[in-house]
């Protein structure tokens, strides 16, 4: 039987930052409380079905998890550990944002086993950090880089968010440079994408971020430059670039996340969490009384929101997830999993971006190019069928 | 005979006329309504108007014919043939045929608005038609309304008697009694021998697949029933009547005969409709009147475009729904052609611009067609130095300069009626429309109504538009074709990314190309979505480039956002990315919208 990701969400944080979509927002300790209670007994009822597979990854997210106690961090790592085969080496990250991290929780979390940390960095400016509505500064991101490290974390992970607001590509770098000055061994790179329903999502769909003062977002040429400068100084710094916003020093890329882009079977507990079981995706409800009411009656069944996929979804999911990943995706491995050969299926979307120079192919393997990284959209659309 | 005669003086045959949005249809369902052939709970709004198309867009495109019984106040029971006709000036063809099946019309007039363009232009067809017209003033229910003002203008605009016009409101079903009494009073009864050999004229006509054509006609003399053999005079189609009957709602009632001064429908197994056209006179094979109706011309096609299917694999389904859409649509015109760009199409005649969006909107919606409508052009006539003529219904069949000796478009008489606050804009948008102004006719002191000669080419397309919103709404607007002139015309070719674009090329006036061709390729590069790689655009006339625009390549489009094991919105951006490559066209190897084809020619919206 193949390895199960596990995957942990915890809806809650001091305060929504202004771009947040997430599914979070500030809880009383009770609500936390409750809340745990739910997710263990979720975890434990999965376990009966799912507990007798191995699990190489566990990824706790959020929302903050960091700002849990660690006597209800223990409760549900203990809760893991009891219901699942949790092997030994697997790879267990905890995001955090910075300014949550105190000794006593993070000593902690190290000694229930998480041996990742995914810190919420998100800029090194306090004016983006401030504009973004972060709870944290520049200064309390080093801080708490270096007391993951002198409780012994060895694999961690710093986020940075690029395209803000008035930001230059001069701002932007300034940020990965003190980013690789703290030595991660992995770097997530987004863009910051205006979600409606956000504070700053909104104010920019609507164009009154005039009015509160806020600057315009870089335009698409900014972004872009932001992006190829940034993979060119993580290159330099000896950051191999093996996904879309992913970079890691050799050997550090993210199992979990790669298990997103690779087909791996996940498993995840918690509101509005995904799963994805062989050919089944599967979604929590997304409404904490829903989900609790769902738990407590034994009716996930029901609740669930369950998606069968039939085998061309299947092709498709495998190509423009896989086509995330730098090294992309295995015409062999595609052969070997659905019985059709690669040409067949897709012999003309991949012939159309051969000759767009979007795609490379060398050997079995096809990925995108520089450019197709950054087009990669155009390119996935294509690989949807008719 | 006498009794004949009795039946005979106890049916109306009328119609409404008004211009668009006075109120014709709501008054024709009010009429159906109170003479009880529906209850209230039964009638959907707007009873007469069938088509979806026409409902949403409170417009009447077919000519609709209905039966109603009425119990007048002196104690006799009438038969009322309503005929609704379309408001709109693309249909005024449709508007004249109806006429000629009445006795006598009813004139809407908007209490608010007073007399409008094709107020005007509907009251003289009828009269035309010698018709008997009486007015009726709606809306009085609206503060805004002046009905006495209204009354004046008729009386002084029009020349017909107003002072005892009803005062009504359609809407909430105010003045209809008056309404109907006035059409047993004011609309003479048809007159006409049922003994005599018939003579019928054909006022419309409707394909059905069952039955064969359906043909509605007005009887003037004579009886057709079940087995009566009939003769087309003009087609010369003969056929035995399987059924007759007359209109109810909605639907066709059967009877056992229909006689002179009736109106009603017949089938005879007709499979072609051209057997028996709108204006042909139906008389007995065995025993024929002595002459046919005069009928009227047939109409002709005043504007041209070029419809592709989106997916040229739809092509014969294309061709298939144009031909059954021509069974009920005679004005409909269409034939083969070929675009380097767009694959095999159509290229096909409308009576107005109105007329093509509905023929659009229908091949689409009732055919589930998805199409692409080239831009809208009309009929050129190009004189050649071999002393020749061809009619030029597509740009690209322009012959060559040097073969060419003089060109010469279509001139149109236009009368637009405004409020005199705005006769200053007005005059300018005609001016910047070639327009030659003929002069002003005031109907009250703040009204006016401007004459002008305007090239059809011109105003095809976005004048409509153009009048509202210089007029805030208040302008209406009526035309008719002057003929033909001499003009100085040239043909823009647009080049996208090098190549030229057939389906995009249209002939205008020299002096406005470099305009044109400038604006032509601001609208295009807003149209053009970025691509991999820069796309220029340009406008050139005989092969010299006019003006130019650059689509730049596209640089971002990634998703860099970390749903984790959520892929659903993710997938749902990838999947809303293939839909909208659906609505492109490859042109080259550069993708265009599909309404960009007909979009940049809209130069007056949002832009002046």
């Amino acid at each position: 039987m193949r390895p199960l990701s596990l995957y942990l969400h915890l809806p809650f944080c001091v305060r929504k930052c202004r771009y947040c979509d997430f599914l979070s927002h500030p809880a009383p300790e009770e609500e936390i409380r409750a809340y745990v209670r739910t997710l263990c007994a979720e975890a434990e009822q999965q376990g009966m079905k799912y507990g007798g597979r191995t699990v190489d990854t566990v990824f706790f997210g959020g929302g903050t998890p960091s700002l849990l106690s660690g006597e209800l961090f223990g409760e549900i790592m203990q809760r893991i550990f009891r219901c699942f085969k949790v092997e030994p080496g697997a790879e267990i990250t905890m995001e955090c944002n910075p300014g949550t991290l105190t000794y006593e929780n993070i000593t902690r979390c190290r000694q229930e086993g998480v041996n990742r940390l995914s810190i919420g960095a998100q800029s090194f400016l306090d004016k983006e950090l401030l504009l973004l509505g972060r709870i944290h500064r520049a200064i309390d991101i080093e801080e708490s880089f270096a007391l993951a490290r002198s409780v012994g974390f060895r694999n961690i992970s710093l986020d940075l968010m690029s395209a803000l607001p008035g930001q230059t590509t001069e701002d932007f770098l300034y940020s990965v440079r003190k980013a690789i000055d703290l030595s991660p061994e992995h770097l997530s790179v987004y863009s910051l994408i205006t979600e409606e329903g956000t504070e700053l999502g909104d104010a920019y769909l609507d164009g009154s971020y005039v009015e509160k003062g806020w600057s315009a977002l870089p335009d698409e040429d900014t972004e872009r430059a932001m992006v190829h400068e940034t993979a060119r100084c993580l290159k330099e710094a000896g950051y191999e670039q093996y996904e879309i916003s992913n970079y890691a020093k050799p050997g550090f890329s993210s199992r979990h996340n790669t298990g997103y882009w690779t087909g791996h079977d996940y498993l995840g507990l918690g509101i509005g969490a995904a799963s994805k079981i062989g050919n089944t995706r599967f979604s929590n409800p997304s409404d904490t009384a829903t989900y609790q009411r769902m738990i407590v009656g034994q009716q996930a069944e029901e609740a669930r929101d369950v998606q069968l996929l039939s085998k061309k979804e299947e092709m498709e999911e495998f190509c423009f997830l896989g086509l995330r990943m730098t090294e992309g995706i295995s015409t062999a491995v595609f052969e070997r999993t659905f019985g059709a050969p690669f040409e067949e299926v897709y012999g003309e979307v991949l012939a159309k971006h051969l000759q767009t120079g979007l795609l490379a192919k060398e050997g079995d393997n096809v990925f995108l190019t520089e450019r197709g990284l950054d087009l990669a959209n155009r390119v996935m659309a294509d690989f949807l069928l008719d | 005979m006498t009794q004949n005669n009795d039946f005979q003086s106890h049916i109306r045959n009328f119609c409404i006329v008004a211009h668009i949005d006075h109120g014709k249809s709501t008054l024709a369902d009010r009429l159906i309504e109170k003479t009880g052939l529906l209850t209230e709970r039964e009638m959907q709004s707007q009873v007469l108007d069938n088509m979806d198309l026409e409902r949403e867009r409170g417009i009447t495109i077919k000519s609709q014919a209905v039966r109603l019984i009425y119990h007048a106040k002196d104690g006799q029971e009438y038969m009322f043939n309503l005929i609704d006709t379309p408001g709109h000036v693309d249909f005024n063809y449709e508007v004249s045929r109806s006429l000629a099946a009445c006795d006598g019309a009813i004139l809407v007039v908007d209490a608010t608005q007073g007399i409008q363009a094709q107020t005007l232009a509907n009251v003289y067809l009828a009269l035309e038609h010698d018709l008997d017209v009486f007015p009726v003033i709606n809306k009085i229910d609206l503060q805004s309304a002046r009905p006495e003002e209204v009354k004046t203008e008729i009386e002084d605009v029009i020349g017909i008697e107003a002072a005892d016009a009803p005062l009504i409101s359609a809407k909430n079903g105010l003045g209809i009694e008056d309404v109907l009494e006035e059409i047993v009073t004011k609309i003479p009864a048809p007159k006409g021998d049922a003994k005599a050999p018939l003579k019928a004229l054909i006022f419309d006509s409707l394909y059905d697949s069952y039955k064969g054509v359906i043909v509605f006609c007005r009887l003037f003399d004579g009886t057709i029933r079940r087995g009566s053999k009939v003769t087309m005079m003009a087609s010369g189609a003969q056929a035995e009547v399987v059924e007759v009957g007359y209109f109810g709602p909605g639907q066709f009632l059967p009877c056992d005969e229909l006689t002179a001064g009736m109106v009603g429908y017949f089938t005879a197994s007709i499979k072609n409709i051209q057997d028996a056209r709108v204006g042909d006179t139906v008389t007995e094979t065995e025993r024929p009147c002595a002459e046919a109706l005069p009928g009227y011309k047939k109409a002709q096609p005043m504007v041209y475009c070029g419809i592709y299917p989106a997916d040229t694999q739809k092509y014969p389904d294309l061709k298939d729904a144009l031909e059954k859409l021509q069974l009920n649509d005679a004005s409909l015109f269409y034939e083969p052609e070929t675009s380097l760009a767009l694959g095999f199409g159509f290229r096909c005649g409308f009576l107005g611009l109105l007329h093509m969006e509905v023929i659009l909107e229908r091949l689409e919606r009732e055919y589930d067609l998805d199409l692409i409508a080239t831009a809208p052009g009309v009929i050129y006539k190009v004189y050649k130095t071999d002393g020749t003529m061809i009619e030029l219904t597509n740009p690209s069949n322009l012959p060559d300069v040097s073969q060419i000796e003089h060109m010469e478009e279509p001139i149109v008489n236009a009368e637009i009626m405004v409020t005199t606050e705005y006769i200053g804009g007005i005059m300018q948008l005609c001016q910047e429309r070639r327009g030659r102004y003929l002069g002003t006719d005031y109907i009250e002191q703040t009204r006016a109504v401007l004459k002008y000669e305007l090239p059809l080419n011109e105003i095809i397309y976005d004048f409509f538009d153009a009048l509202k919103s210089r007029s805030r709404g208040y302008a209406s607007f009526d035309y008719d074709l002057k003929g033909y002139e001499t003009s100085k015309l040239v043909r823009m070719d647009i080049l996208v990314n090098k190549e030229a674009v057939d389906a995009l090329s249209f002939i205008v006036h020299a002096d406005g190309a470099y305009d044109r061709g400038r604006r032509m390729c601001e609208k295009l590069k807003d149209e053009i979505p970025r691509q991999l790689f820069e796309v220029p655009i340009q406008a050139a006339v005989g092969g010299r480039v006019i003006a130019r625009e650059t689509v730049r390549a596209v640089r971002k489009d990634v998703l860099a956002k970390c749903y984790g094991g959520d892929i659903s919105r993710k997938k749902k951006l990838l999947e809303k990315q293939k839909e909208g490559k659906k609505r492109m066209q490859m042109v080259g190897n550069v993708e265009i919208p599909k309404e960009a084809f007909m979009n940049v020619l809209k130069l007056d919206s949002g832009d002046n």
